[in-house]
């Protein structure tokens, strides 16, 4: 088990070694063992996964260690997706190394299964956490995208092009694409927080309960609700739309991480070391 | 008799080596090449013959045994046939012989040696020449050879360096940018304000992209129908041009008028019902028609023609540097060309041929005496014997036709035939 992970560690690295070298050679053939490279990764992954929700019988979602690794599984598994869908190989320069030392750190983190409360056990939870994370990860590339549209746009504003504009796709490639993300991010996170509010529910008998994490995560959501509404007002594209999927992203890493070590509440359990 | 083997030999002047007033003297028309290389061909000093003639250069390719004669028959030849005199011929033109000859015109094929390079309309030409020169039969087994490996090496310049990847006209850099902030252009609307050859020349890129509705304004109405019907598009007053930013997405401007056409407020303003949609302006005229500021507006990007020459500029370099590793190409083809020109010589070929015979008959040697283990040394040294004698008199009469001058009177072509037949250049 541990050489399993430690293995996927190593193929996320190689497709991320395999991108960085597409990015700066341009030889396609490279980035197509990137893609297949972060596709058996993803795939040992997610075999990884399944094989820790049969043994400890909940889903691995229990500690910092094991969220972390969820989050470089969604990464990937978006990224691929993503990937499938539009003609975006650029931002496998981001994904990848994204997804690799996500992993790493979780793997360097101690991970001491804590008893499986009752509380894990749920399929409710279960499908709360799944969301959420996929979610999460459509935002990360969101953010991702929104970087790479500033940096060409910077390119075709000031005149100046050079190493990135020529690798660089075109702006209404970005934009279309950060946007796809951030609707399908959207979505997920909406359908995850209305799934935790049932669950919260059936556990502790309300929906709500001012607890920190929730708070900033329907913060990180209203971030995205103005920038969705403004889009389809007013047409916000392009240099704004990027900036606000970086604050977007923003905001939930603080919903992530900030809340549990710097706040309290009930979600933090799961989050801390 | 030991005739030296056939030279290749090339002539010919180029932009650099000639003013356009001398190449377009020399230059030679259709009928004046399908003439030439009858006439040349004719000469016995000349045995393979193509001639390349583009507005930038006129390259005469030969395969000739005598150097010096063929070389005074061609110059003989233009200042007879063109109106120009010995010396001012002589001072524009360079003459390649062999490895050098190859060299150029590989250089000259894969784009390296023209005005602009890595442009890619020189393959063609060549292309072009040599088909007329094969309708002529006035190319054989050496030129033949020379041009696939010049098409060849032109081909894999293109594909693995990035030589030919960047815009280098006003006009096609123009409509690199516009993919760059489009990405596709399908549908795209463009509107063109006045007229100028190189903003009709963008249209005509664009229009190749298949962008969507063309609009085209200009201050007599009646020119701007002229164009609009020219790129099947349609034609607009000049006050209308305010409206329309609303619409289109690309924007060519190139008047003649004094202040800005369109100025930052007044897109400002348009941007907001156009819900932000990008919008393009190329800015070709000089005093400027586009307002600078706009270029600060959101989703908004206006390009003038000293920008575009700024990218122009930074495209060129970019070839330059593409070009060094281009010519490790061509000297490596040019490298395995001079080997197979080398195998065409009568020894080695003579030695290869052996080789490969003394090769068969010593492998199948050595298999059948495998089997015969009862045979004494006294009869494995008379089978061996016969071997080595069957080997010598199967080669005697081949030998003897190649270092005969062959039959057709052409070395090149025994030579030719007898690796192809034998095999001997696939090892």
């Amino acid at each position: 088990m541990y050489w399993l992970n430690v293995f996927t560690i190593l193929l996320y690295f190689l497709s991320s070694v395999l991108y960085a070298v597409y990015f700066f050679f341009q030889k396609k053939a490279v980035q197509r063992a990137g893609y297949a490279v972060l596709l058996t990764g993803f795939l040992l992954h997610s075999v990884l996964i399944g094989a820790a929700l049969v043994t400890a019988q909940a889903f691995p979602a229990r500690n910092l260690s094991e969220t972390l690794s969820i989050s470089a599984w969604a990464v990937a598994g978006v990224f691929l997706l993503l990937r499938y869908k539009f003609d975006l190989r650029v931002l496998g320069i981001y994904a990848a190394p994204l997804a690799a030392v996500t992993m790493l750190v979780s793997a360097l983190l101690p991970n001491q299964p804590r008893e499986a409360v009752t509380l894990f056990k749920s399929l409710w939870l279960t499908i709360h956490v799944i969301i959420i994370f996929l979610g999460e990860a459509a935002f990360a590339l969101a953010c991702g995208i929104g970087i790479f549209y500033l940096i060409q746009e910077h390119a075709i504003k000031s005149k100046r092009h050079g190493f990135f504009y020529k690798r660089l796709p075109s702006l209404d490639l970005l934009d279309s694409t950060g946007y796809a993300c951030i609707v399908v991010g959207f979505i997920l996170l909406t359908m995850g927080l209305i799934v935790g509010f049932v669950y919260a529910e059936s556990v502790w008998g309300r929906f709500w309960s001012w607890d920190t994490k929730e708070v900033w995560s329907v913060i990180s959501w209203l971030v995205y609700v103005a920038l969705l509404h403004q889009r389809m007002t007013v047409g916000w594209r392009g240099r704004r739309a990027a900036i606000m999927a970086i604050i977007g992203f923003g905001a939930l890493l603080f919903t992530f991480f900030g809340v549990n070590f710097l706040l309290k509440g009930h979600h933090g359990d799961f989050t801390k070391f | 008799m030991n005739a030296s083997q056939a030279q290749i030999i090339l002539m010919g002047l180029n932009h650099k080596t000639a003013a356009v007033e001398v190449r377009e003297c020399v230059a030679f028309s259709q009928e004046e090449t399908v003439d030439s290389l009858l006439k040349l061909k004719a000469q016995p000093a000349i045995s393979e013959l193509i001639i390349i003639s583009t507005c930038n250069r006129v390259e005469i390719l030969m395969a000739a045994n005598d150097r010096q004669a063929a070389i005074a028959a061609v110059m003989t030849h233009i200042s007879e046939s063109k109106q120009i005199t010995g010396p001012a011929l002589e001072k524009a033109l360079y003459v390649h012989v062999n490895e050098a000859a190859v060299r150029h015109l590989f250089m000259v094929a894969a784009s390296l040696d023209s005005m602009i390079i890595g442009e890619p309309q020189i393959l063609g030409q060549i292309k072009d020449a040599y088909q007329v020169a094969a309708d002529q039969q006035t190319a054989g087994v050496l030129l033949n050879r020379l041009l696939h490996r010049a098409f060849f090496i032109a081909k894999k310049v293109r594909s693995e360096t990035g030589i030919g990847d960047s815009a280098v006209s006003v006009s096609y850099a123009a409509v690199e940018l516009a993919r760059k902030i489009f990405g596709d252009l399908a549908d795209k609307q463009v509107l063109l304000i006045g007229a100028g050859e190189m903003a009709e020349l963008a249209v005509e890129h664009l229009l190749r992209q298949r962008v969507g509705a063309i609009f085209v304004a200009n201050r007599t109405f009646k020119r701007g129908v002229e164009l609009a019907e020219r790129f099947k598009g349609q034609a607009i007053r000049m006050e209308e041009v305010n409206e329309h930013l609303t619409r289109v997405d690309i924007i060519i401007s190139s008047t003649g008028a004094p202040g800005y056409m369109i100025t930052g407020p007044q897109v400002k303003e348009k941007m907001r019902s156009r819900k932000n949609r990008p919008l393009f302006f190329i800015d070709i005229a000089v005093p400027r028609d586009i307002d600078p500021a706009i270029n600060r507006i959101n989703n908004a990007y206006v390009y003038d023609i000293d920008d575009l020459k700024g990218v122009i500029d930074e495209n060129i370099d970019e070839r330059k540097k593409e070009a060094v590793k281009a010519e490790r190409m061509v000297e490596e083809a040019v490298i395995k060309f001079q080997e197979w020109v080398n195998n065409l010589d009568v020894v080695p070929t003579i030695v290869d041929l052996r080789q490969k015979v003394e090769g068969i008959v010593k492998s199948e040697l050595e298999k059948t005496l495998h089997g015969l283990k009862h045979l004494s040394e006294t009869d494995r040294a008379a089978v061996n014997r016969m071997a080595d004698a069957l080997v010598k008199k199967l080669l005697h009469d081949p030998a003897l036709y190649l270092k005969s001058e062959g039959s057709q009177g052409d070395r090149a072509v025994s030579v030719d035939i007898i690796r192809k037949l034998f095999r001997l250049d696939e090892t």
